[in-house]
């Protein structure tokens, strides 16, 4: 019984772990339809400015949830500026382009940092269920996610900006025509998207470390798993993240956690042989 | 007809200069390095076929390329003779590309999803290939090593005879002969009914559907001839450096596409040019101690993007082109 609850609690907090890490991914390329290769690098850089500030003396809190949204989110502005925008429209341009921005990231990093794992033990300890103890911080990951998704849900659905990001990125130029600058919501959508990420690097910092080339482990999953959603960005992240998540979990603790991994990417490519448009394609299709 | 086949000759005589000329030149180093790119130009040419001519937007051919290496390796080491691995190297990566192009095909994946698709193919060939540490993990008496590889991969040698290993300078004329065949190969193919098709699909998927050709099916026979040439691409690396899981990484994926693209996207001279060129500049990234390679490479790719979206080859014969046209004007 204990064993089946700890089981459940793993899967809670491996689905958890799969929004926190596409929830960026989701609006940057759910929204915008700029494939972000990058991605897994501005989860990289979010790592390690919580690792480094912590580092540097900074409460650990701060150093994990404000410092890397923020640093992450001014990295991704630049980003915008000087190459997104010029490739905006030009899908498989921004993709490579993205990609040349990963390789650049990860060198760049290797360069400063060197090639080797550092990190900060995971903060609240653990808790006791039965004969089995469950790290408390997987659970604040859940919290996390929750907390993350219910935000991301609220600003776009009821504020101003939220309608104009949702607007533009339906119909670009109605939106200009009705007096929007659909380059400034492009950009600060990016950033949006780049501050999640930062903030889910620093939210996976103390359970995984960091390491330059940390953001490839991500990239993947992430993507299978906005993809796998399909076109409701938010609703499709939610619902493939709780059948990967699941599905990954479970073969993790049948077997090895590479075959967990293995299993989630064949889960989302069988599920996409049979629901070619993701899971909000066929089902709640109206959802955000 | 004529002109395809000029080609083909045209770079027959160049490949046969190359295998006469440079192992005499070379330094063995020099040599080695050689191979080695040789057989990743045979690695850009698949991708060049499937990408520039099919428009399937593949970005993980290292998974083909990698499991070419390491059937390779496994069937060698089993037989004791490298004759009977040489078509399981080629079959192996055919059958997978056919398996997971069947997935994506029938499934009408679009574009981005499948360049996804793929990419995460490889990846999860890479973990998998480094997680394969350890005596549990062994193909007949073939250990798969894990992070370390197959460092012992036996090199190539002559049909039945285990004991007649090729010399390095031997090997380098046969990747040569390889890429040229390659070549021919994809470029007669581009001159079938078949190859027409292909190129009439990257131009209007819907439209040739309409008229009647079956697209999933042209895709797939494309894609699985992809996965051949970069299974062969993949031998031919194994027998100059060794199978290790680096042969599915994140990097050697990004390189593919960047010497696809820096050559020219819809030729096939200029991603085995921009192979070459790429590589060279890697290796000289290399010795600088001061850049990250990755940094070079990065920066590079994002570059051409922005500035050569259609790629040197392109690029340059139009400039040709332009100034023979002012030459007569």
């Amino acid at each position: 019984m204990d064993y089946a609850i700890v089981v459940a609690l793993q899967m809670l907090s491996g689905v958890a772990t799969l929004v926190i890490i596409s929830l960026g991914l989701a609006v940057v390329f759910g929204m915008m339809r700029v494939i972000n290769l990058a991605h897994g690098e501005f989860l990289m850089l979010g790592g390690y400015c919580a690792i480094l500030s912590y580092g540097h003396g900074l409460n650990l809190w701060l150093a994990i949830l404000v410092l890397p949204p923020l640093v992450v989110g001014l990295i991704g502005a630049v980003v915008e500026r000087l190459l997104i925008r010029r490739l905006y429209g030009r899908m498989i341009d921004t993709m490579l382009a993205t990609w040349g921005l990963s390789l650049a990231f990860i060198g760049g990093v290797n360069m400063l940092f060197g090639n080797s794992v550092s990190g900060v033990s995971a903060p609240l300890g653990s808790f006791a269920v039965g004969r089995f103890h469950v790290a408390t911080y997987d659970m604040f990951l859940v919290l996390a996610a929750v907390i993350l998704s219910a935000a991301l849900w609220a600003v776009l659905r009821f504020t101003p900006a939220g309608l104009l990001a949702r607007g533009t990125m339906q119909n670009a130029e109605m939106a200009s025509a009705l007096g929007v600058a659909p380059d400034r919501v492009y950009a600060v959508t990016f950033s949006a998207g780049a501050a999640l990420s930062g903030l889910a690097g620093g939210l996976i910092a103390p359970l995984s470390g960091v390491l330059p080339t940390m953001g490839t482990a991500y990239i993947a999953k992430a993507f299978i798993t906005v993809i796998t959603g399909g076109a409701a960005m938010l609703t499709g992240t939610l619902a493939a993240s709780a059948v990967l998540g699941t599905v990954s979990t479970a073969f993790t603790f049948l077997t090895t956690p590479v075959f967990g991994e293995v299993a989630l990417l064949i889960v989302a490519i069988v599920l996409l042989r049979l629901l070619p448009r993701g899971i909000t394609g066929r089902f709640l299709r109206r959802a955000l | 007809m004529k002109r395809t086949l000029l080609q083909i000759a045209a770079v027959a005589v160049l490949a046969a200069v190359a295998a006469i000329l440079l192992p005499r030149t070379l330094q063995l180093f020099a040599l080695i390095n050689a191979t080695v790119f040789v057989s990743m130009a045979v690695l850009a040419l698949s991708l060049a076929l499937i990408w520039g001519f099919g428009g399937i937007l593949c970005f993980g051919q290292t998974a083909f390329f990698g499991l070419g290496g390491y059937a390779y390796a496994v069937a060698a080491i089993n037989f004791g003779d490298t004759t009977g691995a040489i078509p399981i190297a080629l079959l192996v990566p055919t059958l997978v590309a056919a398996a997971l192009g069947y997935l994506m095909f029938y499934g009408r994946i679009s574009d981005v999803y499948m360049g996804v698709i793929t990419l995460t193919t490889t990846l999860i060939l890479f973990k998998f290939a480094n997680s394969t540490a350890g005596d549990q993990w062994t193909i007949g008496t073939a250990p798969l090593g894990g992070f370390n590889g197959i460092p012992g991969t036996p090199p190539l040698n002559l049909p039945f005879q285990p004991d007649a290993q090729l010399e390095p300078q031997q090997v380098f004329v046969v990747a040569v002969i390889c890429l040229a065949l390659c070549y021919a190969v994809a470029k007669l193919v581009l001159r079938t009914r078949f190859g027409r098709v292909a190129v009439a699909i990257r131009e209007n998927e819907l439209r040739a559907e309409l008229l009647g050709y079956d697209v999933r099916r042209h895709k797939l026979a494309l894609f699985a001839l992809g996965g051949l040439m970069a299974g062969l691409s993949g031998m031919l690396f194994a027998n100059c450096v060794f199978v290790s899981p680096t042969m599915f990484s994140l990097s050697y994926a990004g390189q593919v596409i960047i010497w696809v693209l820096v050559g020219g996207l819809g030729t096939l001279v200029g991603p085995v040019i921009g192979c070459i060129l790429v590589q060279m500049l890697t290796t000289w990234a290399g010795t600088l101690h001061s850049v990250d390679p990755n940094v070079v490479l990065g920066v590079v790719l994002m570059l051409v993007v922005v500035v050569l979206p259609k790629g040197l080859l392109p690029t340059a014969a139009a400039g040709f082109m332009r100034l023979v046209g002012r030459a007569r004007a």
